[in-house]
């Protein structure tokens, strides 16, 4: 499984990259290996609010809906919306298949650099 | 086999009536100016196309269907019987009271009944469904909210075990979702529920036993926690068929709640139905229930209707000859037969949960109710072999799979829930074939990636069916294919 080294991670799966003010949101390759092959994504509008550990998309595969969980708070400034008709490009390429990019980020979660989250993601797949 | 559509020859049809000799009334402009595409086809045509579809599904009449949180237990042929009768199938739903006492008794045996099986007060047997009782019970916890004054309670709180239909009835009736975690023993966690609650809750919606297959022991402590913040208890019915006439809703501290007709009470679904969801509800929520209340005074029965209520949720009285199925099959088994069908579905499951649980990794390793959730995480990590293999390979068996990845809590989950209705004979056949797929996996863990192998369809492309869905028979394509 891949974990580039430059993206920070959560423990709710999602990755992380920081660029000047702008951090943009997407899901870990083993996020979209657990999910499945996606049929469906929801995604939020530019200008609506993010808040750090709730929820701000859901994905849709053939067995689940999944809610997706922003790692930031603060306002979306573009989302991809390529993924609302091709959701297998989360399945094919997590790490280009971003989900939304925010701005004024005023709280960001406590990030894993990738090895601790690949150690972690290791540690879940053995419970 | 051929679609309906490919079947139809241009000028065949089984239309007897005469020409429309009545003007017509219709304007211009709202009639349509071409005829409908509709397949022209003979009966004896129309007859072997629904036979031959009818051969290649699978129903309860065909073989064991352990269908998780599903009951689909055997529909009596005496329910058939009863609602075919002349005096049911010929009745108006706007004939007068006085020519239709008969029925009215029928809804009001009913609702007697249900009250007596839930330890709810008053009952409507309005509701099409499941989702649609559940529907209609947050359409009267919102109502008694409003009564009060009250408009600040928006929250429904949902643990994460739930049925998918308790958030989305929820979300329908205009109220925001609160999910609460379980506990790591599948049920209710208090602390988390604790701190859930507030001004701001309405209600909770729970399902007793859950849907790992357990009774929730704190479920008083549960209900009072939610009542002392002012929300009231939604009970979700689908269930009901471990307890009955064993611990009643009503009395666990439910305020209101939906009945499964169609899974509890032995009528026909899974396409099949239609289905019957009744609303219930204890005293202070019965001025809201929707439709016509049946009440019996000194003479006879007649419908009151009141000015409270949330409304209509269906046309008239629901489906009401599912009703009289659903009678039929409570007189059947009468009181202690009500009892005594619970405590056998709860011995079937524990039944087959002992014959697999060496073999198979349980969710939660302790005696079950009326149904039993495996995991089958160990088995896809070892072998590769999937709980969607598993239940794949099952159809080859002629068997139906039990409900696959749910509850979300569970991964690669299989629940499985016998019912009552099968034999020891049925539940021994059903743990023969779950062991041997269990041995096929370590053995040929390859093969059961492509089952099944003998059934018409083998596995249809899921993904491509959501993201690419054909759902019109595409006469253009077939047309300018035969150009």
């Amino acid at each position: 499984m891949n974990f580039p080294k430059e993206l920070h991670y959560v423990k709710s799966h999602e990755w992380v990259k920081k660029e000047g003010g702008t951090v943009t949101i997407g899901i870990s390759d083993y996020a979209q290996d657990a999910l499945g092959d996606l049929v469906f994504v929801n995604l939020p509008e530019p200008g609506d609010e993010v808040t750090a550990g709730e929820p701000f998309a859901d994905v849709e595969s053939v067995k689940a809906v999944s809610d997706i969980f922003s790692p930031v708070t603060g306002v979306i400034c573009e989302v991809n919306e390529e993924l609302l008709d091709h959701p297998e490009l989360i399945n094919h390429s997590p790490y280009d298949a971003w989900f939304i990019k925010v701005e004024q980020v005023t709280e960001e979660e406590e990030y894993l650099d990738a090895e601790a989250y690949e150690a972690f993601t290791a540690e879940e797949a053995e419970e | 086999m051929k679609l309906i559509f490919e079947r139809s020859v241009p000028g065949h049809g089984c239309s007897v009536l005469p020409e429309c000799d009545v003007p017509t009334v219709i304007p211009e402009g709202f009639c349509r100016q071409s005829r409908p595409r509709l397949p022209q086809i003979s009966e004896n045509d129309l007859s072997r196309h629904y036979t031959e579809l009818a051969k290649q599904t699978h129903g309860v009449n065909d073989g064991f269907y352990p269908l998780g949180s599903c009951t689909m237990k055997y529909n009596p042929k005496i329910n058939e019987r009863a609602a075919a009768l002349p005096g049911f199938t010929g009745v108006h739903p706007l004939q007068p009271e006085e020519d239709a006492q008969g029925c009215l008794e029928v809804m009001h045996r009913m609702e007697t009944m249900l009250c007596g099986i839930t330890g709810m007060d008053a009952m409507s047997l309005q509701p099409a469904a499941g989702a649609h009782g559940e529907f209609t019970g947050l359409l009267l916890i919102k109502a008694y909210h409003k009564s009060r004054g009250d408009e600040r309670r928006t929250k429904i709180i949902v643990p994460d075990s739930a049925h998918g239909t308790n958030p989305a009835s929820a979300a329908m009736a205009g109220f925001s979702i609160v999910n609460v975690p379980s506990a790591a023993d599948g049920c209710v966690d208090l602390n988390a529920l604790q701190t859930a609650v507030g001004e701001d809750t309405a209600g909770l919606m729970l399902t007793n036993p859950n849907t790992v297959g357990l009774f929730d022991k704190n479920i008083l402590q549960i209900t009072d926690i939610v009542h002392k913040a002012g929300g009231l208890c939604y009970y979700d019915g689908a269930n009901l068929n471990a307890v009955m006439d064993i611990a009643r809703p009503g009395d666990m501290g439910f305020d209101c709640m939906h009945l499964n007709l169609h899974k509890t009470f032995s009528t026909p679904h899974g396409g099949g139905g239609p289905g019957s969801g009744p609303c219930g509800c204890k005293d202070f929520l019965a001025p809201f229930l929707p439709g016509p209340r049946i009440v019996r005074n000194e003479t006879a029965y007649c419908m009151e209707y009141q000015n409270t209520s949330v409304g209509s949720v269906k046309a008239f009285y629901g489906n009401f000859l599912v009703v009289v199925k659903a009678l039929s099959y409570l007189c059947m088994l009468g009181r202690e037969g009500v009892r005594e069908a619970s405590c056998n579905a709860v011995l079937n499951a524990n039944y087959m949960m002992h014959g697999l649980s060496d073999l198979y990794d349980m969710a939660f390793d302790e005696t079950c109710m009326h149904e039993f959730v495996m995991s089958l995480e160990k088995l896809k990590h070892d072998t590769g072999v999937s709980a969607l293999d598993a239940a794949k390979a099952m159809l080859d068996y002629g068997i139906h799979p039990p409900t696959m990845y749910f509850p979300l809590i569970v991964h690669e989950a299989l629940m499985v829930e016998p019912t009552e209705t099968e034999s020891r004979e049925t539940l021994d056949e059903a743990i023969a074939i779950y062991r041997e797929i269990f041995q096929k996996a370590h053995e040929n863990p390859d093969a059961l990636h492509h089952t099944p192998a003998h059934t018409p369809i083998g596995r249809p492309d899921e993904v491509a069916a959501a993201r690419k869905p054909v759902i019109r028979y595409d006469y253009e394509a077939v047309l300018s294919e035969n150009d």
